[in-house]
């Protein structure tokens, strides 16, 4: 035990597993609060969908040579998830076709541009580092850290602030309008932090898998709890855990990080269902 | 096709709401024309139809989800649009969503609260005092989805009972419910519109009902009928709908 112990904290001298430490559990954390009304808005796959447009946004700022491309992935990501959330009622494709056709259509475009206009010559590569996110967290700048601590600050005060009326729209939309909430505003806000809670997030765990760190502690908190505070909050916990549990595991057994703390989520749904089924 | 009668009872109370010449229909393209009426303080207005026949379009133009073509619709004595409790019918999502009674009730504050954050006594007492109208403080603590429908109703009623203090709109508010928790319903809303002297106002297609509880009715449809229940069982369109109602209970 003292021999695990002093191998963790051997590691932990590295900055860059601090960094991937602190970035990990921020994203976590981000991703399970605004996951239980993703979930229950039937928005579960938007997290896919969107982190599609990222790596879509991606490939198009690298092809026009964009120094920094978090100025135009994230602008893009946000402006669909507004059409993806605020778009609602009056689109004429549902909402779930409608995420279906960004997804894949931006995935395609993604690496229809990265294959014709690339100068890596590991193309497959690099495709693959972006949607499973395979080494990127182990390659943070200290500026990356601060933008993710002070984004993630911002995600967490904007959904404490905003709860009560997260959870008026996520309960019943036509309610909160009728009654003079305005929930095509808190819809915007909405759509706004999730964008930006993707792009964070891809850093992490690729595009591939961030639909996991969204939906997994959502619906292992909605398996034990019963009131919506309660299950945030669970979630936002086992999320955390995981993530941390997720790092700490692939540090030592040196697999991939997204897919570690991705494995952790799916192990902790098992145990929240039995815990669920017991309870009952 | 369009046939307006007017009441001709005198109506003593403050109109509450009333529609002028109003013309509603989605994307221009009218389901209903020149509709005039006003719902009063302490009517219990019913407005039956068959479906499709403007009945929701009606409803969502009345709540402010949707603006009319033409006309226009005014509130009197000081009613805001914000201020009519509304019971919607279910949705898919309620049905196994993860919140406390207590939570869902208190959520109807929030159109008051503006951009303040969070919930202050007031709310916290305007939602207590909902429940117990309802009957439903020992449920407070309560998952939602592991409620009967009828229970589920109520709390919704009283979600909508923090929302107003004088008018609500209920619409369908028996849908799915077996006749016994319907009986009980309807009591509870007569007991709102009586003791609490609250203005309902119903979309209903439950036609027996409108004609046991209501002071107006108002029917949409080919015909469009207002006015008051004795007016509606004297009318033509009243004598052939009173009719298949009375059918329908045999």
């Amino acid at each position: 035990m003292t021999a695990f112990a002093e191998k963790i904290a051997m590691y932990f001298q590295y900055s860059f597993v601090q960094y991937a430490m602190i970035v990990g559990v921020l994203i976590a954390l981000c991703s399970s609060l605004l996951g239980v009304t993703l979930v229950l808005k039937r928005f579960s796959f938007i997290g896919d969908g969107l982190s599609h447009v990222a790596f879509g946004a991606m490939a198009i700022a690298g092809v026009l040579n964009i120094t920094n491309d978090m100025l135009f992935v994230l602008p893009v990501t946000i402006l669909c998830a507004i059409l993806l959330l605020c778009g609602g009622r009056k689109s004429k494709i549902n909402g779930d076709a409608a995420v279906a056709m960004i997804s894949v259509g931006a995935l395609a475009i993604g690496y229809l541009l990265l294959n014709l206009f690339s100068t890596s010559s590991n193309i497959s590569g690099d495709v693959c580092t972006t949607l499973f996110g395979s080494t990127s967290i182990l390659t943070l700048t200290v500026q990356e850290v601060w933008a993710c601590v002070i984004l993630s600050i911002l995600v967490v005060i904007l959904f404490v602030f905003f709860y009560n009326k997260i959870f008026a729209i996520t309960f019943d939309d036509g309610f909160a309008r009728a009654t003079g909430t305005n929930a095509g505003l808190y819809n915007l806000v909405l759509a706004v932090i999730i964008a930006v809670i993707i792009v964070l997030a891809m850093n992490l765990v690729g595009s591939l898998l961030i639909s996991a760190l969204i939906i997994f502690p959502a619906l292992s908190a909605m398996r034990m709890f019963k009131s919506f505070l309660s299950v945030t909050i669970c979630s936002a916990i086992l999320s955390v855990v995981c993530a941390s549990a997720g790092i700490l595991i692939s540090i030592l057994a040196g697999t991939p990080v997204g897919s570690t703390i991705v494995a952790a989520d799916i192990v902790a749904f098992g145990i929240s269902c039995l815990a669920g089924f017991v309870k009952k | 096709m369009t046939e307006i009668h007017i009441s001709s009872e005198e109506d003593i109370t403050v109109a509450l709401i009333t529609c002028q010449d109003l013309t509603l229909g989605y994307e221009g393209r009218a389901i209903a024309e020149n509709l005039n009426f006003s719902i009063r303080e302490g009517n219990y207005f019913c407005i039956v139809g068959e479906n499709g026949s403007g009945k929701s379009t009606l409803m969502r133009t009345l709540l402010g989800l949707q603006p009319p073509l033409s006309g226009k619709i005014t509130f009197g004595d000081g009613l805001v649009q914000n201020q009519i409790g509304y019971l919607p019918q279910q949705t898919l999502v309620q049905r196994d969503f993860p919140a406390s009674v207590r939570e869902i009730v208190i959520s109807g504050c929030q159109g008051s609260r503006g951009i303040r954050p969070f919930y202050g006594k007031k709310e916290k007492k305007t939602a207590q005092s909902a429940m117990e109208k309802m009957d439903i403080v020992p449920l407070a603590n309560r998952c939602y989805r592991e409620l009967s429908g009828g229970q589920q109703q109520r709390v919704l009623l009283a979600r909508a009972l923090c929302a107003a203090d004088r008018v609500l709109l209920l619409d369908e508010p028996v849908s799915g419910l077996d006749p016994k928790v319907t009986a009980q319903m309807y009591n509870l809303i007569k007991e709102l519109n009586r003791k609490e002297k609250m203005t309902i106002i119903m979309f209903s297609h439950d036609m027996q009902a409108a004609i046991t509880f209501a002071s107006h009715i108002l029917h949409v449809g080919h015909t469009w009928f207002y006015g008051t229940k004795k007016e509606y069982l004297k009318s033509d369109i009243g004598k052939v709908y009173a009719l298949m109602a009375g059918g329908e209970r045999q």
